[in-house]
């Protein structure tokens, strides 16, 4: 594990206290609600701010270890801080903003890699602007530039997209998708939003009320029943890893995955690229037998793992070693005499292919 | 110039720009150093500084002459040692009377920079530790680049202010000709001697005119430093 965490910090009327690690690379979503704590940890990690106990390591550097009294300063962390309100330096053009952390890095990221990242966010057009003259997923484009070039030990995102209304989030996104397959750091990503993690996390750290109360990869933890309990969100559906298997004739291309195929409509990527698929609750039925003439692509065999209570009854699917998620109400889940166990057929209505 | 002012009346005139300007920028790096302690940190006695430091703005200014005169004379503590042991004497000096503009024209800059101090977003400060600046990198690079406007209107109104000291000059360091007559003074002076009053008027133009140009220049320097932000 390349970043270890632990924390300990009494606030009045709340306590922190958690511990978890990141890998070496790939997104980490840290979610829950607002208040539980998510951004006191971030700042931790920065060393904005300095908890009464605690020890992180990042890259194999103790940067703060309150035992031993070790507290790296902010500045010389060389954590990449992205700003849920961007904080760009209104005083700069966009290229001094991006070359702020770079100039004052240690150890310099050689200048193709400037260029690289302006092409990789879409910057090129912006540098000579001033921030008052950009949108705000521009602006949140050029702060993740200006982290990325500081050559950071590890990116921390909070909610870089929560400012942000659908359309430019659905702008900005597809740039944080490139950044995570192309940055070799690990990126903690602060979020609220579900469907945001599901897309771009590979693991997820759920905290509530200052604690760690769920912790694995998203193809886990997004399909845990008990996530509406421990996060308080209901859970949106799962996350699945699939490979590329044929480019059919038909239009269709098939995916393959650990318990079955997927047919979706014709994807460009080549036989053998790794995709994250992903299938909301809402989008599954269920049937007993096996149904004939519907239009759906995609009957997949399952088996009812456990149903969920409340208003609606979200039921866990095993496909093969893939869990999947349905939410049906609760009345069909009786007439369907359903139980942890019994056999069924999941009729998938539709996905959403992402990059893995 | 010379021609159409007399040499009494150009000497009056580069004197009090010359005293003001010593002023205001001798004294803006500690008007900025006050701000900035006032604007960004705790501590106790925070009040009776700030309380200090607003002193000049409603005390009589002949009061503060009479007391830069105690403290500064040759027999005063401070003035006595500045002469033996550095050879400084602030008496009957213009360099005396840029000390008593200074002193007058402190709070009116430290507040014009404290205040833009305050409205700079302070997690400004807090993206640049992160990206590796240290606290002097970020002193010249983030907080004093975006308090311009602040510090220009600081110096504006402190330079104002400083061209029409009177009470404190004449009374710290007399009204010597060439020395510490500024145009207030070298006006009064003019109204002391019979039929004087027409030379009282020509300065008094000239005040005018200083003035009018002064704050031309002024507003349109505010006005760049507005945009450059």
């Amino acid at each position: 594990m390349s970043v270890e965490i632990a924390l300990r910090h009494e606030f009045p009327g709340f306590a922190l206290n958690v511990a978890f690690a990141l890998p070496q690379q790939g997104v980490t979503a840290l979610f829950g609600v607002s208040g539980a704590g998510k951004t006191t940890i971030v700042n931790a990690i920065a060393g904005t701010f300095r908890p009464r106990e605690g020890r992180i390591v990042v890259n194999g550097r103790v940067v703060l270890d309150t035992g031993a009294g070790i507290f790296v300063p902010p500045a010389a962390r060389r954590a990449g801080y992205v700003f849920q309100d961007a904080r760009l330096f209104p005083h700069m053009s966009v290229k001094d903003n991006l070359l702020f952390g770079w100039r004052r890095a240690p150890v310099k990221a050689p200048s193709a890699e400037i260029d690289h990242a302006i092409a990789l966010l879409g910057l090129g057009a912006l540098l000579e602007r001033r921030p008052r003259h950009l949108s705000g997923g521009e602006k949140g484009r050029v702060a993740l530039g200006r982290a990325l070039l500081s050559s950071p030990d590890i990116l921390l995102l909070d909610e870089p997209l929560a400012s942000l209304d659908a359309q430019r989030r659905a702008e900005i996104l597809p740039y944080l998708e490139n950044l995570r397959d192309e940055a070799k750091l690990p990126m903690l990503l602060v979020s609220h939003a579900l469907d945001e993690v599901a897309r771009l996390a590979h693991d997820i750290v759920v905290v509530k009320d200052g604690r760690v109360a769920a912790q694995g990869s998203v193809f886990d933890v997004l399909t845990d029943l008990d996530l509406s309990a421990i996060a308080g969100a209901p859970p949106v559906g799962a996350v699945i890893a699939a490979t590329v298997a044929a480019q059919r004739d038909d239009g269709l291309t098939a995916l393959d995955f650990d318990g079955g195929t997927l047919f979706v409509t014709r994807l460009k990527q080549p036989v053998g690229a790794r995709l994250r698929v992903r299938v909301r609750a809402e989008e599954i039925m269920l049937a007993l037998e096996e149904p004939h003439g519907i239009s759906a692509n995609n009957v997949l065999a399952a088996r009812v793992v456990a149903i969920g209570g409340g208003a609606h009854a979200d039921v866990q699917l095993a496909c093969g070693a893939t869990r999947l998620i349905a939410r049906i109400t609760q009345a069909s889940s009786a007439r369907l005499g359903l139980t942890p166990g019994k056999p069924v057929f999941a009729i998938v209505k539709s996905v959403t292919v992402d990059a893995l | 110039m010379d021609s159409i002012l007399t040499p009494a009346e150009s000497e009056a005139l580069l004197l009090s720009l010359r005293i003001s300007f010593v002023a205001v920028f001798g004294a803006l790096p500690f008007a900025f150093a006050f701000a900035l302690l006032l604007a960004r940190t705790r501590f106790p006695g925070k009040l009776l500084v700030d309380g200090l430091i607003h002193v000049p703005l409603v005390l009589p200014p002949v009061a503060i002459g009479f007391l830069l005169l105690l403290a500064f004379g040759t027999r005063g503590p401070l003035g006595g040692f500045l002469l033996h042991s550095l050879g400084i004497r602030f008496v009957f000096s213009w360099t005396g009377a840029a000390l008593a503009s200074a002193i007058i024209t402190f709070p009116f800059q430290v507040r014009a920079i404290r205040l833009s101090l305050e409205s700079i977003d302070r997690g400004l400060s807090l993206a640049a530790q992160t990206l590796g600046a240290g606290w002097w990198d970020r002193l010249f690079n983030v907080t004093l680049p975006l308090a311009l406007p602040g510090i220009a209107a600081g110096i504006v109104t402190a330079f104002a202010a400083s061209l029409g000291e009177f009470g404190a000059i004449i009374t710290f360091v007399s009204n010597i000709p060439g020395e510490t007559r500024t145009l207030p003074l070298a006006i009064y002076a003019a109204l002391q001697e019979p039929g004087g009053e027409a030379e009282a008027m020509r300065l008094s133009l000239i005040s005018i005119l200083l003035a009018l140009v002064f704050m031309t220049v002024a507003e349109l320097a505010q006005r760049r430093a507005r945009d450059a932000a």
